[in-house]
């Protein structure tokens, strides 16, 4: 028999029975990161491919989405430290080797861009707003046009992205890579937490990411062309995160006496159900099976693999923070 | 050396790398209250004060250091003490608790309305004080001074000694004697003549191997022996424990012993005749030094290793090489006498047997045995001849328990109940420093008791069990902040300790010596008290023996120049204090009381099926019941566990950290429940729960309700034929898993 | 100059009195620590064998929460001492993430706080707090450069171990065996 216990008594909360610091707020994070990076690079990818005009929805309407969930995600982001009062010593930083400093520069720079996208397109997106019949969202644009032309600088920043939404959509494929890699760095920088302490993590997320961005942009669309070749990618970056899930699994049962003890955790632990029946099976097989049939011509309404997929990535970020905080070296 | 640090280059990569980085101080605009001074305290800038600590009996002396605000910051060791060696232990440095602790007692309290009544009022000190004196006065004229008794503990104990001997009144006694070492030094007393006292001159450093009895070093944290211990296993020590638990100093033994409890006499009579019979003792010493080798030899002939193995549940071979090993190590072997040995009885005679065994290895007086231990003697301040008491402790003890040699606690309790027909009558109690509900076993009895009194006056320092049931609460300050008696102990080396207030008292509260005073003054007594402050006490003492106040201030301890030998010289020829003046093999003064001269196996009950017994020890960061609420070391434990073994975990359906209730054989179920651990720690018939836990009185607000009380369950006692001391551990449980109080509850 | 810790189990009996030492020492808050004890027991009855470990930062030389921390408040300075700058941290918890051994916690102040090797006694050539009160004198503290100090004598003359290895961060506390 083998008996480990704490003597002294060390009633931390915050680390014991095991590590709790990141609670819902860092998950949120990751996913909005993700989101909005998928949403962002395929605007810009597709934008550059000159397809502005035929995927209206991915270039130009679906970008007002990062700049809001950003915000949300930055506002997170800062709530979740403990020191806030000194929150500004992150912007007075910048650490190349830590993931927190430069995602957190990345996400700002990422908010800017996200911000002049959509507004170099505002006639298009309330005019897209107006033909479906979106009266009110319509109006808000409207509104928010106005108030920016009375702005003193805005109104040149746009004019001047305008002319420049090339150079724009470089800087947006650029930081939004950087971004959708950052949030599967962040975790895998921690070496304490053998759960995250692997390089698939990387892949996994940005896969996991992009798939959220398809899934968001798959939703609003309102083209049936556009609809489809959604569903198809999705399917793809779904069987691509498959596999690096099961990678990853691989990696571990493989690995040492902690690699195994932490895969556990999967595998007839606390994990086993929400991970495979509700992440694997409701979060990627089902919408990859509905992607399938749409594919194969069978209509499927498209909120439903949409929602899925969305709902499936923040849970696949709540149970790695959740189980990586559990997952302990000391034994 | 290159003195570019990690630092240094990320900020030189991240400046290089980021035109976007600012520097520092541009938005350093948090405001200065928001910033705190972490600079932490430089020892040789702070102020420092001399202390001897109370926190348990060891007293150590340490120096207590002051932040930059004159608060108390820390307590640390003082170098040149030879009880603490620079070093304290975990409750010494966690005093500071004592004196922060916010549940402390405040203000003087009389207890108003009908006696019993649970409601107390504040008053001034002159209030109680004069009420504490004209009820002393009614008791003294209606029944003798000698009908107050004192029930005390510590160095606030010497102040009220001297207010009872000067009011005439011998009736004293300690939890410290009959629950804990009294035993011991009677059966040393009738061995060598003398007891061991505190510090026990066990010659670790220089032993060679070192046998524990039930003595668990490491968790009993006195000081000096863990020291002594630790320092040992770096030179060459051989350890030996008996003990059913595999304690902390079991798990650094060469040999464990997991002896079945209650059975230790068969093992100790065992090591005799292994050692005499396979001629293995000290021939040289034992003809020189002892009395009574032929009678013992004898007496022992029966008492085999494989008698003892069936009665101890240990496999002889396992005895024989414990003998052996002291055998080879003798004399520089002891056998440690233990301290808390209040047990199962027969204790005085279990101590004659380890007493005797010592004297077999030739350990008394030799390197690695037991020393010589010396005191300076401080003069006594003049004051007139205490009166002589009518009658005294001696009285109602001597025709019981005639190897008593102070006081016992529960004899004055028993001196005190309705049902006493003798003449001599308890009414009126001081208690102080001591916690009669948790310290002394059968609390059903000590209540009755309390409950005949006239009067009860409490001195402490926390809202305690025993403060509950006082008609006045004293509060005293802690020892932080007060002048006591100096400490002059005995030692290999003799020296003298100063313990000094570092800060002013807190809240409304005073020094013993203070309390004790103005009590006496109150009763005519102001002959006993030529003096206005104790300063002038110890200053007068230590002019006395060429030192001053002043000089102690400044160096805490003082150390004197030996006087007689440490060790026996070869061949020397030395009086022992007996009546043979030899160490007394066979005992002539317990022969001439009626008592046996040799110690003798006796059968100890055992717990029936379903029952586990009872048996208790320390945890290392508290102090009985007194350190369980202190901020710093609640904060290292909070809660004690009931250590069971897994087996009886699996048959019973037991889980780790699973709460559980216990029942005494005597029907007395403990009041909250205490936690499981289930290890292999501890041997499948026993069951152990640290002492000190399990608070009932509510104003302790960290630790009411916390952990399982022992204390509680202690209702069956085995008194100490010789002593009267009280025998703790023959007390059976049982384990309930559902909530005995739920109905109760329900009621209420 | 490299410090390091080394800690006979031989000798520790779990006493926690380095834990209240650092607790007054350095003002940590009621309820919080900078060193713990792990109690270890292994066998069956009554062939059993047990020890304490005293566990505190390990002052990795590899440190992964001096390498994720965003704004350097977590840096190392002299003799590989990590330590926290307390206003320069934002209290993110990346570094209590990183670390393996958990020895670091939200101070109730917000930022994060540890054991800091004493560095402010340390630097003056005096042991750290929890070394100096250990009543087992089972701690020895010094400069893993130097071969005649009492941390580099005991480090090679007997058998240790340090805590998780295999995460890879180098640790500087070692446990005698
Ligand atoms: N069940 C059980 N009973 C036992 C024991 C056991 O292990 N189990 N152990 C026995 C042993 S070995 C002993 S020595 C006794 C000890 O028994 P006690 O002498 O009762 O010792 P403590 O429990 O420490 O209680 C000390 C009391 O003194 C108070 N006090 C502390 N400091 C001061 C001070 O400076 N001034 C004043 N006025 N009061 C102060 C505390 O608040 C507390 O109320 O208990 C014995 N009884
Ligand atoms: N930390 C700390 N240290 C203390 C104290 C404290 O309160 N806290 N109190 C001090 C005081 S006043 C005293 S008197 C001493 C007491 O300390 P000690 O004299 O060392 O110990 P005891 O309390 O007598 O014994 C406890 C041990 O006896 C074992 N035991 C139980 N039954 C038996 C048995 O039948 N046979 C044998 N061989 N062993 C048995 C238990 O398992 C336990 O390990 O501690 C002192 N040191
Ligand atoms: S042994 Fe510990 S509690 Fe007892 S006097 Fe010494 S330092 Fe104080
Ligand atoms: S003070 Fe020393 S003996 Fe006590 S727990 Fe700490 S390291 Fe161990
Ligand atoms: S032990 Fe943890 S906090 Fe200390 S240096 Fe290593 S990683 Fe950092
Ligand atoms: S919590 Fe503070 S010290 Fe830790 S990584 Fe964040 S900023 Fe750095
Ligand atoms: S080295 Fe100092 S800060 Fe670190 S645990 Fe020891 S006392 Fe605390
Ligand atoms: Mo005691």
């Amino acid at each position: 028999m083998k008996e480990q216990l704490m003597a002294s008594g060390r009633n931390i909360p915050d680390l014991y029975p095991h590590v709790d610091v990141w609670g819902f707020g860092i998950p949120l994070y990751l996913f909005i990161g993700g989101l909005a990076a998928g949403i962002l690079l395929f605007a810009a990818y597709f934008y550059l491919k000159g397809k502005g005009d035929e995927l209206p929805v991915t270039v130009k309407i679906s970008t007002i989405i990062p700049p809001v969930i950003i915000a949300l995600g930055l506002f997170f982001l800062v709530e979740d430290l403990h020191h806030k009062a000194y929150f500004w010593q992150l912007m007075t930083h910048f650490r190349i080797q830590s993931p927190m400093s430069w995602g957190a520069w990345v996400l700002t720079v990422v908010f800017v861009l996200s911000i002049i996208w959509p507004l170099t397109f505002m006639d298009d997106i309330i005019k897209f707003f107006e033909e479906n019949g979106r009266k009110k969202w319509a109006n808000s644009f409207v509104f928010i046009n106005n108030i920016i032309e009375k702005t003193p600088v805005l109104p040149v920043v746009i004019t001047w992205s305008e002319k420049n939404r090339k150079l724009l959509a470089g800087l947006l494929l650029f930081f939004g890579t950087i971004l959708g890699i950052y949030t599967g760095i962040l975790l895998s920088s921690m070496n304490a937490r053998p759960l995250w302490n692997t390089a698939i993590l990387g892949p996994i997320f940005l896969t996991s990411g992009i798939s959220t961005g398809t899934a968001a942009i798959m939703w609003m669309s309102n083209n049936a062309k556009e609809k489809l070749m959604y569903s198809k990618i999705d399917f793809v970056l779904i069987l691509t995160e498959i596999v690096l899930i099961v990678l990853m699994f691989l990696g571990m049962i493989w690995g040492g006496e902690v690699q195994v003890r932490t895969a556990e955790m999967f595998f007839g632990g606390e994990f086993t159900a929400v991970f495979w029946g509700i992440f694997v099976g409701m979060g990627l097989v089902v919408p990859a099976i509905l992607e399938y049939m749409e594919m194969k011509g069978i209509h499927v309404p498209v909120a439903v693999p949409a929602f899925l997929v969305l709902a499936g990535g923040l849970l696949f970020r709540i149970i790695m923070v959740t189980a990586g905080q559990i997952s302990t070296y000391l034994f | 050396m290159k003195k570019i640090t990690r630092r240094d280059f990320i900020k030189i990569s991240a400046a290089g790398g980021a035109a976007l980085a600012m520097t520092d101080p541009i938005l350093n605009w948090v405001p200065s209250f928001l910033k705190q001074d972490y600079t932490p305290l430089s020892e040789d800038k702070a102020e420092r004060t001399p202390t001897v600590c109370e926190v348990c009996f060891w007293k150590c002396a340490g120096w207590v250091y002051k932040d930059k605000n004159g608060k108390i910051q820390k307590i640390i060791g003082n170098e040149n003490d030879p009880h603490s060696m620079g070093r304290l232990c975990p409750r010494g440095t966690g005093g500071v608790g004592m004196f922060y602790d916010k549940d402390r007692l405040k203000n003087p309290m009389i207890r108003v309305g009908k006696p019993g009544s649970q409601k107390f009022k504040e008053v001034s000190w002159d209030e109680a004080l004069d009420y504490v004196a004209k009820k002393v006065k009614e008791i003294g004229e209606k029944y003798g001074y000698e009908s107050m008794a004192l029930l005390d503990h510590g160095t606030t104990a010497h102040h009220f000694e001297h207010l009872f001997r000067s009011m005439g009144s011998e009736n004293t006694a300690e939890p410290a004697i009959a629950q804990c070492l009294g035993a011991r030094e009677a059966g040393f007393i009738h061995t060598y003549g003398s007891g061991l006292g505190s510090p026990e001159p066990v010659d670790i450093r220089n032993a060679k191997c070192v046998v524990f009895i039930g003595s668990h070093v490491g968790e009993n944290m006195h000081n000096g022996v863990v020291q002594d211990v630790s320092y040992g296993i770096d030179h060459g020590l051989t350890i030996i424990t008996v003990d059913p638990r595999f304690s902390t100093v079991a798990s650094k033994s060469k040999y464990w012993l997991p002896i079945k409890p209650a059975t230790d006499m068969a093992l100790l009579l065992a090591w005799m005749h292994i050692l005499i019979y396979e001629e293995l003792y000290d021939k040289e010493y034992v003809e020189k030094y002892t009395y009574g080798f032929e009678q013992l030899k004898a007496h022992v002939r029966n008492y085999t290793p494989e008698w003892a193995a069936a009665k101890t549940d240990l496999p002889d071979d396992l005895i024989k090489k414990a003998a052996y090993e002291m055998a080879a190590a003798s004399p520089a072997v002891a056998i440690h006498p233990g301290r808390h040995v209040a047990w199962y009885g027969d204790d005085t005679q279990r101590e004659r047997a380890i007493a005797i065994l010592n004297a077999l290895l030739g350990a008394w007086g030799r390197k690695g045995g037991f020393y010589f231990p010396e005191k300076k003697v401080l003069p006594k301040y003049p004051i007139p001849h205490y009166p002589e008491p009518k009658w005294t402790w001696k009285d109602i003890t001597h025709d019981k328990y005639k190897g008593a040699f102070t006081g016992v606690t529960n004899l004055l309790i028993d001196a005190s109940l309705p049902e006493n027909k003798s003449p001599y009558k308890i009414k009126g109690w001081f208690v102080v420093a001591t916690n009669l509900i948790q310290s002394i076993p059968n609390k059903e009895k000590t209540l009755r008791a309390i409950q005949n009194l006239d009067l009860i006056v409490v001195v402490d320092t926390m809202p305690m069990e025993i403060t509950g049931y006082a008609d006045v609460i004293l509060p005293e300050s802690t020892y932080l902040e007060r002048y006591d008696y100096l400490r002059s102990s005995r030692h290999k080396v003799p020296n003298v300790a100063l313990r000094m207030p570092a800060v002013e008292p807190q809240y409304n509260t005073k020094p013993g010596w203070w309390i004790a005073r103005e009590i006496g003054i109150r009763l005519g007594l102001k002959d006993y008290y030529p003096w206005e402050t104790l300063e002038e006490v110890l200053d007068w003492q230590l002019k006395q023996v060429g030192s001053s106040l002043e000089e102690l201030k400044k160096i805490g301890v003082k150390t004197f120049p030996k006087e007689e030998a440490l060790y026996l010289a070869p061949g020397e020829d030395y009086e022992f204090n007996t009546n043979t003046g030899k160490i007394e093999l066979y005992s002539t003064s317990l022969a001439e009381m009626g008592y046996d001269p040799m110690p003798k196996y006796k059968e100890h009950p055992q717990p029936q099926a379903g029952y586990y017994r009872l048996i208790y020890g320390r945890v290392p960061m508290h102090t009985f019941g007194r350190t369980t609420n202190n901020p710093n070391l609640n904060d290292l434990r909070d809660e004690n566990h009931l250590w069971v073994n897994p087996k009886v975990a699996k048959i019973l359906g037991l889980e780790n950290d699973q709460e559980v209730w216990l029942k005494n054989q005597d029907g007395v179920v403990s009041t909250f429940p205490v936690k499981v651990r289930i290890t292999e720690r501890i041997r499948h018939d026993s069951v152990y729960l640290p002492h000190g836990f399990g608070h009932t009185a509510s104003k302790l607000s960290r630790s009411y309700g916390k952990g399982g009380a022992d204390w509680e369950l202690t209702t069956k006692v085995a008194l100490d034929d010789v002593t009267g001391g009280t025998g703790m551990r023959g007390n059976f449980v049982t384990i309930l898993t559902e909530n005995p109080h739920k109905n109760q509850e329900a009621e209420s | 100059m490299r410090y390091a810790m080394a800690i006979d189990i031989k000798k520790c009996v779990g006493c926690a009195d380095c834990v209240v030492a650092c607790q007054t020492e350095n003002n940590v808050p009621i309820g919080y620590a900078r060193d713990w004890i792990i109690e270890k027991v292994e066998g069956l009855y009554p062939d059993l064998r047990l020890h304490f470990e005293s566990q505190r930062c390990n002052h990795c030389d590899d440190a992964p929460c001096v390498r994720v921390c965003p704004t350097g408040a977590s840096h190392i300075i002299e003799g590989g001492i990590v330590k926290v700058t307390h206003e320069e941290c934002i209290g993110c918890g990346a570094c209590i993430e990183a670390c393996p051994y958990e020895a670091r916690y939200f101070h109730p102040d917000g930022y994060v706080d540890k054991c800091t090797f004493c560095d402010h006694r340390t630097s003056q050539g005096d042991n750290p707090a929890c070394v100096s009160v250990c009543p087992t004198h089972c701690m020895y503290f010094g400069d893993l450069d130097d071969p005649e100090s009492p941390v580099s004598k005991i480090l090679r003359e007997r058998e240790h171990y340090a805590l998780a290895p295999e995460a890879g961060t180098k640790p500087n506390v070692f446990y005698v065996k």
